[in-house]
């Protein structure tokens, strides 16, 4: 009878395998390295190097989570307004938002340094106001603004994807039955787009926390983030190759994620079955 | 019916990778060269591939440690690279470039023998010099005091009245090396009190720097951003392009010469193709061409009487002998300074 | 009220596209300068055309966009049905697998990629690190996000339908084809879009698990640190940008189009 049931495991087959094989096992292998040495015995060594880098891992937790606020700040606005148009401007929106997507991160963050170096476009614009300008590059700030120059987008699209959802009426409703602007907002569509937040919040302090491109350019060298020492230890600029070192710290890293992650869906009690809510 | 179409989707899955691993190797020979981001003239690979038939998978780096590292997980495969001097004598310690074969590189008798047997590669068997350079101090002449200058010393990138408009190298081994000649050491020191003094001189300055940084040296001197950095040579007229107060000197102390050299790895199969574009490059045609492009100085005898004087005049760039004698070429260190080195750094980077 | 959200909507979409302004001015630079402004030129459009290095590089990289999405797509796509269809335990057992490399950070499932590459292909003679690998990464970090688009809409589909097909005798196949997929379409372009855009603005990855055979624009690009920064960067990326937005413009007033068409056809029947 259930010939299809059969048919359907069989289409499951090539996911199930590369998923096996290109994700499951490299999980494995990060921790297999993460704790062992180079000559493949058992060790915690590589793990003490957690405390080395404590303040690294520590600066690096600090930006993500400030870039990470900012950018819930900036983006609910707009997510809001862009749910609130009639659907094919939305489409347009949403399109316009994705956009600078397509170039390629590396250049956008390249384009900013044009903007913020000292005798960048901002600093001549407000020297030529009789301001005289002030270091803006090569800053902890200017790294912030990198991070959520690039990341935004992350926190825009789930969050209007959950707000698409809500019915207008439930907002109408609200404000019949007596409940002010701000009460509308605290009680009715903040709680509604609990979902939506989360994985926008993860969706930005992941890739934020592990950056190295984005410290390199735009904070000069001089803000080391912990994305930076995991890049040192694989493709090392410091030349110190070590991949055990480099696997426990990316370990380190996953776990610190995972752990935030179970917190944060703690918050959303509509996380069934884990899926994160995605552009629909 | 419906299993057969499902397995052929299925092995179509399987085998899409597979494919697209091997639509690279064709029938006709592949070199994989792997060189320097934005370091070879345009069109020179095309221009191989036409008159050899051989095809050219060209790939770049960002630095001689990002190529070692590439190389040492034997994961990837190159043929050619063009590793700087001190990487050369590392690789040849430990047994990864291949020997020359000579007589297949006729072109080398054109390269000057200035730059032959030197240390890194004292027997020179294993290199083809690609270009050299030397490190110089750049300054801004219309913002640094001419007093300040006049010393002609690495001090300068120490000097507090310009703090935070000094840049410097982002590579251990640069910054090093400064720091350890300004102290009157070796650049290739093997003590491990010289570099713990070295590394307290880069740490002093560190609250003096505007950034540390490579390639952006070049827009930020150029632009005024900041005045005072080092950098090598030959990057040096394009910024007197942009900027004429851009000026620079070689420190009195002793600057680093370098060397950048065509290498064959020994897991190479096809050694012969490899020199045959090494004696490509050292073709007078294409050394010209490099060297014209580049900006850095070519170790190509004939290519340098070809080039225009007004640059082969450049003191900076074609240094006077004297001058030349009082640099020094990087070379390997043994491991447990190069360990000592990246600890150093690490420790200057993240405070 | 509603002009302060279009002011606030305005300066959010200014600051979005101020760089990429920025970008595009600066490569009609005449200077080789990424803050000094010289003159109007197409000297750096030259260039880039001439660099057949950059050329190359972009080729890879629109190459394995394309390939990685598509590929993604097909098993992305299966794999969602059959997922769909699973009992809750097994079900979240392979959406948490399936998240993996959504919540890890790219750093991480770079690293652990380039693991098991080195691992294999320094165990196995006659493998390398080149185009394969680079493109097994990308379909990797994609098949997840294809995926994540497709399950929403097969949850909102009556599988009655399916079944319905089947016991009529259509082949399953067939009626995947003819049943499924249109009800899951716009997922699974959503999907093949998503897979498409990530690859493309991936760097993290494509530094960890490139080689010797081939590498994408953005490694290309990051390698020429030791030199100055190029314009003909700037000159690539306005020409990307400007192809994007007119095929975006393009999709739109075709769609449109269609609209219209639906809208008249309609009225034709009602009448």
């Amino acid at each position: 009878m259930n010939k299809n049931g059969f048919g359907k495991k069989l289409v499951t087959a090539p996911y199930t395998l590369w998923m096996v094989i290109f994700v499951v096992v490299p999980i494995a292998l990060v921790i297999y390295y993460a704790f062992t040495d180079a000559d493949g015995g058992f060790t915690f060594e590589n793990m003490t190097y957690i405390f080395e880098y404590g303040k690294t891992f520590l600066v690096s937790i600090e930006l993500a989570l400030i870039s990470t606020a900012i950018c819930l700040v900036m983006a609910y606005p707009v997510a809001y307004g862009i749910s609130r148009f009639e659907a094919r401007r939305q489409q347009t929106m949403i399109m316009l938002v994705m956009l600078p997507m397509w170039m390629n991160f590396l250049i956008r963050t390249y384009a900013w340094m044009t903007i913020l170096e000292g005798n960048g476009l901002i600093n001549r614009a407000l020297r030529y106001f009789g301001s005289d300008g002030f270091g803006m590059i090569n800053t902890e700030g200017a790294v912030v603004l990198g991070m959520v120059y690039n990341f935004l987008p992350y926190m825009i699209l789930p969050i209007y994807t959950v707000l698409t959802k809500i019915d207008v009426s439930t907002i109408e409703a609200a404000k019949d039955l007596g409940a002010g602007r701000r009460n509308v907002f605290r009680r009715v569509l903040l709680p509604m787009s609990v979902p939506g937040i989360i994985s926008g919040i993860t969706m930005v302090f992941v890739p934020a926390v592990s950056t190295f491109v984005i410290s390199k350019l735009l904070g000069g060298g001089k803000t080391f983030l912990i994305g930076d020492i995991i890049e040192n230890y694989f493709l090392g600029n410091t030349g110190m190759i070590n991949y055990n070192i480099g696997a426990s710290l990316s370990l380190v890293l996953m776990v610190l994620i995972l752990i935030s992650m179970t917190v944060m869906n703690h918050f959303d009690k509509d996380a069934g079955e884990g899926e994160g809510v995605l552009v629909g | 019916m419906k299993k057969r179409a499902l397995s052929a989707v299925l092995s179509i899955l399987v085998l899409l990778p597979v494919i697209a691993m091997s639509g690279c190797g064709g029938n006709s020979v592949v070199l994989n060269v792997y060189n320097w981001g934005e370091y070879i003239a345009s069109g020179v690979t095309d221009q191989f591939e036409k008159e050899t038939g051989i095809k050219v998978n060209y790939t770049t780096y960002d630095s001689n440690e990002s190529l070692y590292s590439k190389i040492s997980s034997g994961a990837a495969s190159y043929d050619v690279i063009i590793p700087s001097d001190y990487m050369i004598s590392r690789m040849i310690e430990e047994g990864m470039l291949a020997e020359l074969d000579f007589g297949n590189i006729p072109n080398y008798d054109m390269i000057g023998d200035k730059y032959k047997s030197l240390e890194y590669d004292p027997e020179n068997k294993y290199s083809v010099p690609y270009t050299w350079g030397n490190t110089v101090i750049i300054y801004n002449s219309a913002k640094v005091d001419a007093a300040d200058v006049a010393e002609q010393s690495i001090n300068l990138l120490w000097n507090e009245k310009y703090s935070g408009q000094i840049l410097m190298f982002d590579n251990p081994r640069d910054a090093f090396g400064l720091a350890l000649k300004k102290l009157g050491f070796s650049m290739n020191s093997t003590n491990q009190a010289e570099w713990e003094a070295a590394a307290e001189e880069l740490k002093r300055q560190k609250p003096l720097v505007q950034a540390y940084v490579m390639d952006q040296i070049f827009d930020k001197m150029s632009s005024g951003e900041a005045l005072i950095a080092p950098y090598y040579a030959g990057d040096v007229l394009a910024m007197q392009e942009n900027n004429p107060d851009i000026k620079c000197y070689i420190p009195k102390e002793g600057a680093n010469m370098f060397v950048d050299a065509m290498c064959v790895l020994k897991t190479s199969t096809k050694k012969a193709e490899a020199e045959k574009f090494i004696n490509f490059m050292c073709s007078t045609e294409i050394a010209l061409k490099t060297a014209e492009e580049l900006g850095y100085a070519t170790p190509q005898t004939e290519a340098k009487a070809l080039l225009d004087p007004s640059i082969t005049s450049v003191s900076f760039i074609y240094p006077p002998d004297e001058v030349l004698a009082n640099t020094e070429v990087f070379f390997k260190l043994p491991a447990e300074i190069n360990k000592l080195q990246s600890d150093l750094w690490t420790e200057i980077k993240k405070d | 009220m509603k002009l302060l959200s279009k002011v606030y909507n305005f300066l959010v979409f200014g600051f979005l596209y101020a760089p990429i302004a920025v970008m595009i001015v600066y490569s009609f630079n005449s200077e080789k300068s990424r803050t000094n402004f010289g003159s109007f030129s197409f000297r750096w459009y030259q260039e880039l055309f001439n660099d057949d290095i950059i050329l190359k590089s972009l080729y890879v990289s629109l190459l394995v966009a394309v390939l990685s999405a598509l590929a993604a797509t097909l098993i992305g796509t299966l794999a969602a049905v059959g997922i769909d269809s699973m009992k809750a335990p097994l079900k979240r057992a392979y959406l948490m697998v399936n998240n993996i490399p959504v919540v890890n950070p790219d750093i991480v499932t770079a690293v652990s990629m380039m693991i098991l590459f080195v691992f294999v292909i320094t165990r196995i003679n006659g493998l390398n690190m080149g185009f394969g690998t680079l493109l097994i990464a990308h379909i990797t970090f994609n098949i997840p996000y294809v995926i994540l688009s497709v399950l929403p809409k097969l949850r909102g589909m009556n599988s009655n339908i399916y079944d319905a097909a089947l016991d009529l005798g259509c082949p399953p196949l067939k009626s995947f084809m003819k049943v499924v997929v249109p009800e899951i379409l716009p997922g699974i372009i959503t999907g093949f879009i998503m897979a498409f855009t990530l690859s493309l603005d991936d760097f993290v990855i494509s530094y960890f698990n490139s080689g010797s055979t081939a590498q994408t624009l953005p490694v290309t690009i990051y390698s020429m640190t030791k030199r100055p920064y190029s314009p003909k960067i700037n000159a690539l990326s306005t020409l990307l940008f400007i192809s994007v937005m007119l095929l975006l413009v393009v999709v739109n007033i075709r769609q449109s189009a269609g609209v219209k068409k639906d809208k008249k056809t309609i009225k034709k029947e009602v009448r």
